[in-house]
Formats: structure tokens, C-alpha cells, sequence
């Protein structure tokens, strides 16, 4: 096991006791059958139903003037979200790391708040400060921006969090050296600490992405939810839903569906790769996100 | 590299700033508009039927999803981790499908089985059981979203702990379950009891999947947060800021309690301290 002293002998494959006394057998079965209610089952609902008109029905709902509007807003929203907290991401977590100041345990527990918060409550805070009741005179709700705000709060944490383990085990010595040869604080950022940070941007980014993308509870009271303006593809999933237009619905269901698969492979790919660098730390930075990320709601 | 003082303060001033427009400013104006005129108003809004309806049903949807999703958690993590398998793959990848999921589809997704048009629900209507926009459709939605928790939490702390102790455990005599009560169960404890904070947490915020199974009946399928949605929609601002606090509070609780059993986790470290199996070890004697 990783991170195990070495003088307690490891035991040797296929000794591990037979913990319960039910059957091994039975239990496996138990599970199958759970993960196949619970699970599995409507999940094969929804594929489908959005395969229930043939290929070219799934396409021409996928492909349509509304649905498109949808899918265009929510990937051009989450990739400029993921682009603003890919930048304040990381400079909250160098300061969380390198800086000292009263009160960093405080402000250190409330980056997770996001995470914690369930995404409705995000929503109604997020519109009673920039809504039309805002004391600052920020009425934003009901735009694209409104969107934008939102999906940078509840994505908030997730590349502050990949970082910041990667900061602090980050060797200072490089970049003392790196001074010391003459390098300005500008140039020992760019050519040392960046590329030892990027595995954690990029994978907090992608993390982030997946989130975005899927982002409902958060939207639904400060987006407006306008076809063709502020419809997010959640939102139009369930407006679908509520006209009766259920396989169109599960067509865009798939389609998010599919492209999260693929950010959550592109994510443990990037896992691996960085684990020659930094073994262990991004793993288990990005196992910890994926939980967190999930307790308030949200993808 | 020591920054200079004027990067210092522009990354200060950087983070600070995000921080607060994004973070404090929202949460600390909401709990300011509830309080604004006293403690009276909120509790008059979370004491009204409909509200204390909601929290009701909220309660009952811990009350069902997270034992369910705890034994499961735990029996599945043993599985995944003590037993070799060559399903054990699919079925991790399975237990984190509910992640990558948006809520909505998996809202639709039960809309889809449980619906007058879908899978079961006709037969289901047949025997009188109604799922959809009734309670088993919400705590179907509930156990979906939550699923993972548990697992997620309890896998990494089985394999640190490795299988020295209850081999020594079985080698001294406990039989199965023994062994797992009085070993296995204290070793892992905290990452249980981790993997319980996040599922109650969870399955009391959702929002998005509950929605589409509930049908929104006032007073029959609404839990706290889809009360809160509610209410602001139908300009009853106070409840629906009270009812926010509420869930607000619940989300602060859960983050100390994410960061106490955080700590508790490292200090007892990988390997349950000696002490700790001594006694285990004895009571497991005397048990027997």
C-alpha cells in the first residue's frame, strides 16, 4: 500500500480474511442489483428514449434552433467562467499558501462554501446582490452575466483547491536558485512555478468545465431562462420536459451526459500523467474535489 | 521566491476582492435581509404549515437515502477493496456515474421509468403505488445523487489500513463479522462518518433532481429547497430567504464538521493506533 512502512510485511495476495459472513457472492449480487435500480436502470431509460425517434430524430432534437442556442451559451459560459477562476483560482490559493495573515484558517474553510451550499440557496444570494433589489445598483439578473457570476461562484473552489496541495509541496529550492542566478519574480513565476502548477490548473479547469456545464439549481431564479438568451441546456432539458417533448430532452441529456464522461477521462488521463512529477498529491487533490464539489448539489 | 511588498498586496488585494463580491457579500447581505427585522419575521415564515411540511419531508429523505446509502457504501467499498474481482472496474466506474451527472437528467431520468408513459410506472399505478410526483420518486432521486459519498470516502481509508489486523484478528479466533465489528469498523470509522456528513448534506440541498420527480405540491412533495424556490417565485421573499438561512446554516455545520473530521482522520492516522486494537482485540475475547 502507498505510503506504508516497510517493515510490517504485507500480506500475501488472496490471504484477506472473508470479512462478512454472508457469502462474498451474495453480497457482490446485492450491489449489482442496487447500482442496476438505482442507477443503471434509468440511466437506460433515458438512452433510450432519446434513440426512440431512430439516429436522425436524436440529431435533428440535438441540432435544433433552441437546443443549439442552449448548447452554445453553456459552453461559451463554463469556458469563460473556467478561464476567470483559472486565473483568481490560482492567485487565492498562492496567497492561501505563501502569505501570511490573521484569520487564513477562516478564509481557508470558506473557499469550500460554494461546494457546501446548496445551488438554489447560491441562486437566491446571488440575485439578492445582483438582482433587481441590489443595494450596489448591479442589476444583472436575467442576462448572460447574471450566468456567468453565478457559474464562477459554485465553481469557485475547484482550481484553488488542485493547486494548493500542489504549491505546498512545490520545492522552494528551484526558486531560490533561480533568484539567486539573477531571475526577477516575474520570470521565477513563469518559468518555475507555472509548469509545476499547470497539471492542477488544468485539471481543476476541466473538473470545473464538467461542472459548469451541467449547472442547474444555481441558474434557474437569477438566468431568466429566455430561449435563445438565458436557457441554459439544464434549463432547456427541463422545459422540454414540461412541454412533453421527452425525447428531445433525453437527446440533450445524452449529449451532456457523453461530454462530462469524456472531461472526467480527460481528467484521470492528466492523473496519471502528472503522477511521475508529483505521485499521489494530484490524485488525491482531485479525488477530494470530486466529492466536495458534489455536497451542495450540481454534476 | 518572497514576494515584494507591492505584489504582495496586489495578490491580496486580488484575492480578497473575488473573495468578498463573489463569496461574503452575497451570503452576509442574505443573512442581513433576514434579519433585518428581528428574529420574529423568519421563525414566523419556518413555522408556517407549509414550511414545517417541507422540513418534514426534508428529514425523511435523510432519514431513508443515508442509512441506505451507507450500508451499501460500506459493504461495496469492502467488496471493491478486499475482494479481487474483474467486475470490480465496471462497478467503480458505475458508483461515480452519479457525479458526472446533471441533476436534471437524473430527474428526468426517473421521470422516464416512473411516468405514466415510462417503464414501470403503469405497472406500478396497476398496483397503486404512485413514485412519480409522490415521496418514492423524491427518495429515489435522493439515493441517486448520493450514492457515491460513502464509497468515495471509505475506499482510500481500506486501503491504507491494509489487512494485518484482521488477519491477526481471524488468526486469534473472531469469526467474520467479528472481525468487522470490532477491527475493520473502528479503523475505518471516520471515513464513515465523513462519507454520512456529505450524504446527509447532499440529499438536504438537492434541488435539481427533486424537482422534476416532486410535481412541486405544495405541502405534499416539497422539500426545504424546492420550498425556497417557491416561495421567491411566488414574492414571499421572507420565507424564502428564511428558508435559505436555514439550509445556509446546515451547509456551515457541514464544512466544520468537514474540517473537525478531517483533522480527526490525519490524527488517527493510517494505521489505527496500537491502544486502539488492543482493546478492540480483548472485547472481541470476552465477546466470544
Amino acid at each position: 500500500m502507498e505510503g506504508h512502512p516497510a517493515t510490517i510485511p504485507t500480506a500475501p495476495s488472496g490471504a484477506g480474511i472473508r470479512l462478512p459472513g454472508v457469502g462474498v457472492g451474495l453480497g457482490r449480487g446485492v450491489i449489482v442489483l442496487y447500482l442496476s435500480l438505482i442507477v443503471m436502470l434509468p440511466l437506460a431509460a433515458v438512452l433510450d428514449e432519446s434513440l426512440s425517434g431512430g439516429i436522425g430524430a436524436f440529431w435533428d432534437a440535438v441540432t435544433g434552433a433552441e437546443s443549439m442556442a442552449a448548447l452554445k451559451l453553456t459552453v461559451i459560459s463554463s469556458l469563460i467562467v473556467v478561464a476567470i477562476n483559472a486565473f483568481f483560482g490560482t492567485i487565492i490559493a498562492w496567497v492561501l499558501v505563501r502569505d501570511e495573515f490573521p484569520g487564513k484558517g477562516a478564509v481557508n474553510a470558506l473557499i469550500d462554501l460554494p461546494f457546501a451550499l446548496p445551488t438554489i440557496v447560491a441562486g437566491l444570494t446571488l440575485l439578492t446582490l445582483y438582482g433587481s433589489e441590489s443595494p450596489f445598483g448591479l442589476d444583472i439578473a436575467f442576462t448572460r452575466a447574471a450566468i456567468v457570476v453565478a457559474l464562477c461562484f459554485v465553481t469557485l473552489p475547484f482550481i484553488t483547491r488542485a493547486v494548493q496541495p500542489l504549491l505546498m509541496e512545490m520545492d522552494r529550492e528551484m526558486e531560490e536558485a533561480a533568484t539567486s542566478l539573477g531571475a526577477g519574480g516575474f520570470t521565477v513565476f513563469r518559468r518555475i512555478i507555472f509548469p509545476n502548477l499547470l497539471p492542477g490548473i488544468l485539471a481543476g479547469a476541466l473538473l470545473a468545465f464538467a461542472r459548469a456545464l451541467g449547472e442547474y439549481g444555481s441558474l434557474i431564479l437569477i438566468s431568466g431562462n429566455i430561449p435563445f438568451k438565458t436557457e441554459v441546456s439544464s434549463v432547456f432539458i427541463r422545459s422540454q420536459i414540461e412541454s412533453g417533448n421527452v425525447a428531445g430532452a433525453s437527446a440533450v441529456s445524452v449529449v451532456l451526459l457523453a461530454i462530462s464522461l469524456l472531461l472526467l477521462i480527460a481528467v484521470s488521463l492528466l492523473v496519471r500523467w502528472s503522477a511521475s512529477n508529483q505521485p499521489g498529491i494530484l490524485s488525491r487533490a482531485v479525488n477530494r474535489i470530486i466529492s466536495r464539489s458534489q455536497v451542495g448539489g450540481g454534476p | 521566491m518572497t514576494a515584494r511588498a507591492p505584489a504582495k498586496w496586489g495578490l491580496r488585494t486580488l484575492a480578497f476582492g473575488y473573495l468578498g463580491l463573489l463569496l461574503l457579500a452575497p451570503v452576509g447581505l442574505i443573512f442581513w435581509k433576514t434579519f433585518e427585522h428581528g428574529l420574529g419575521p423568519p421563525i414566523d415564515a419556518m413555522t408556517s404549515p407549509d414550511a414545517l411540511h417541507a422540513i418534514w419531508l426534508t428529514l425523511l429523505m435523510v432519514a431513508v437515502a443515508v442509512p441506505l446509502n451507507t450500508v451499501f457504501g460500506v459493504g461495496c467499498a469492502l467488496l471493491l477493496v478486499r475482494y479481487k474481482w474483474k467486475g470490480n472496474a465496471v462497478i467503480d466506474g458505475i458508483i461515480n456515474l452519479p457525479f458526472a451527472i446533471s441533476p436534471i437528467v437524473i430527474g428526468l431520468s426517473l421521470f422516464l421509468l416512473y411516468g405514466n408513459a415510462g417503464w414501470f410506472g403503469p405497472t406500478l399505478s396497476e398496483w397503486g403505488i404512485k413514485v412519480l410526483f409522490s415521496t418514492p420518486g423524491m427518495i429515489l432521486a435522493s439515493i441517486f445523487v448520493s450514492l457515491p459519498f460513502v464509497v468515495r470516502e471509505v475506499v482510500p481509508v481500506l486501503q491504507e489500513i491494509g489487512t494485518e489486523q484482521e488477519q491477526a484478528a481471524s488468526t486469534l479466533g473472531a469469526n467474520a463479522w467479528q472481525t468487522f465489528w470490532r477491527i475493520t469498523l473502528p479503523a475505518i470509522r471516520w471515513g464513515v462518518a465523513y462519507g454520512v456528513v456529505l450524504t446527509t448534506a447532499r440529499v438536504l440541498g438537492e434541488f435539481g433532481a427533486v424537482t422534476i420527480v416532486s410535481g412541486l405540491i405544495s405541502g405534499q412533495t416539497e422539500t426545504l429547497p424546492l420550498f425556497v424556490a417557491k416561495s421567491f417565485e411566488q414574492f414571499n421573499e421572507q420565507a424564502a430567504y428564511a428558508g435559505a438561512i436555514v439550509l445556509a446554516l446546515l451547509a456551515l455545520t457541514t464544512l466544520l464538521l468537514m474540517s473537525v473530521g478531517g483533522r480527526k482522520a490525519k490524527a488517527s492516522g493510517p494505521i489505527p493506533i496500537a491502544g486502539d486494537t488492543t482493546i478492540s482485540m480483548s472485547n472481541a475475547k470476552e465477546g466470544s
